[in-house]
């Protein structure tokens, strides 16, 4: 039936598949990596033709419209400075209060924006490529967010581009507080393939009381992502899961996940 | 077959990953991204030799898991399997068909993701499954079934508009000739 030709094929890409899968995951990390830029031209050249239509909306805006919007911005820039200011005697008061209770001093936010590039081929996976790498000081495990919330965290870094896992995908868990009375605490994990704006709050004690629209938070909890950080509302009432051992619920995601474009990095 | 079909195949089969990566407008429109190496793998069982599919099941699977979270290589067997049996049985198929092109296409494009994640849990991985990966499934073998015999059309016209034509034969024969004049 086959010949030996066939034969040699089938073991050829057999050993080819075996030889790739069992290289050490160093050496499969670079592989992927320098494999992966073969597509960056490619990438670039999207990203300008993404660019030209965009390009040729601004040309063709009048200037009136133009200085409508520079107005705007102005306005916006004024009441953004009031905020700042309010935020700041904040921060300080907490300072304050703070070390008079001895506790350790909060670190601002160093935000670094970043441009989506890809997304996973696959269906069964939900991350991201963006454009910064290890040149610009991105390493694993950085949280990952929007201006409407957490986005993920970085997953793996090459030198001008890395990989963020997003919130939903089975290997993007985190640690989330519910902002109730009872500040019920859970971990937010996976949900279902297809909606991904919704996500899973699980292992929430048995007498949980969530109620839709409740905001959840990150807790800070685990060490990758610092607490406050945006996440979602809820999205429905706590079931209890296991013969009612933990209860779990849904949260609607504050982040858009299937239209981001550009997300910042929070460096710790 | 001849050398720019091989490299037509291999170009095709590049430009579709990336465009799976780049353009997400069919997992917008359709909660599933359309996978098109299967359907680009039918073409080639069917149209090169034996080593062409080989390096397409290589290459194209070492392109597809570089831009994906996948373990580097897992791609590669599930797309070799596709085109190996369509390749083995390619005597018994009419290959100029449209149906047949959209069958084997459906086929192949539902058997790799399946056979992908399988190995993928074999390997020990947690990839994002629940009942709306059977809708994704679906998706993606109607859209390879859709895609197959577009991408026959696509490289049959490139092929034409690339490749050197055949000379065609004029009903002029020097034998025939009726030469004027006196002898």
């Amino acid at each position: 039936m086959f010949k030996q030709k066939h034969y040699l094929a089938l073991g050829a890409v057999t050993l080819a598949a075996l030889l790739i899968f069992s290289l050490p995951p160093r050496a499969t990390e670079r592989l992927k990596l320098a494999v992966g830029s073969l597509f960056l031209p490619l990438f670039g050249l999207a990203h300008n033709a993404e660019q030209l239509p965009v390009a040729a909306a601004d040309a063709a805006m009048s200037r009136r419209e133009l200085l409508q919007l520079t107005e705007n911005l102005r306005r916006e820039n004024d009441q953004l400075k009031v905020v700042a200011l309010q935020a700041d005697a904040t921060a300080r008061e907490n300072d304050q209060l703070r070390s008079a209770l001895g506790w350790q001093r909060q670190v601002p936010w160093k935000l670094k924006l970043a441009s989506v590039i890809t997304r996973d081929p696959a269906n069964w996976w939900r991350t991201i490529e963006i454009d910064l790498g290890s040149r610009d000081g991105i390493s694993t495990n950085l949280p990952v967010l929007t201006a409407e919330g957490l986005v993920g965290r970085v997953s793996s870094v090459g030198l001008t581009r890395s990989q963020v896992v997003l919130l939903g995908d089975p290997n993007c868990k985190a640690s989330a507080l519910v902002e109730n009375p009872a500040h019920d605490m859970g971990i937010i994990s996976a949900s279902g393939p297809l909606d991904n704006s919704l996500v899973e709050l699980t292992y929430l004690s048995s007498s949980a009381n969530l109620k839709p629209g409740q905001s959840v938070i990150t807790s800070g909890l685990g060490g990758v992502f610092p607490p406050g950080i945006p996440i979602g509302l809820v999205a429905e009432e706590a079931r209890p899961v296991e013969f009612g051992l933990y209860t779990e619920a849904r949260v609607k995601l504050a982040a858009n996940l299937g239209a981001l474009e550009q997300v910042w990095v929070l460096f710790k | 077959m001849n050398l720019l079909n091989t490299i037509l195949i291999f170009a095709f089969a590049f430009l579709a990953v990336f465009g799976e990566a780049a353009f997400p407008g069919v997992r917008h429109l359709l909660g599933a991204q359309v996978d098109l190496l299967p359907a680009i793998m039918v073409y080639a069982a069917l149209n090169a030799n034996l080593a062409t599919i080989a390096l397409l099941a290589i290459f194209g699977g070492l392109w597809f898991d570089a831009l994906s979270v996948n373990p580097l290589g897992i791609t590669i067997l599930p797309l070799f399997t596709a085109g190996f049996v369509i390749f083995s049985q390619r005597d018994l198929i009419l290959r100029g068909i449209s149906f047949a092109q959209m069958v084997l296409g459906a086929a192949a494009s539902a058997v790799v993701p399946a056979l992908t994640v399988l190995l993928l849990l074999t390997a020990g991985k947690e990839p994002l499954l629940g009942w709306g990966s059977l809708w994704q499934w679906l998706v993606m073998t109607a859209g390879g079934a859709v895609a197959t015999p577009v991408i026959f059309a696509l490289f049959a016209w490139c092929n034409h508009a690339l490749g050197y034509q055949p000379r065609k034969e004029t009903s002029f024969r020097s034998d025939r000739e009726i030469l004027r004049g006196r002898n």
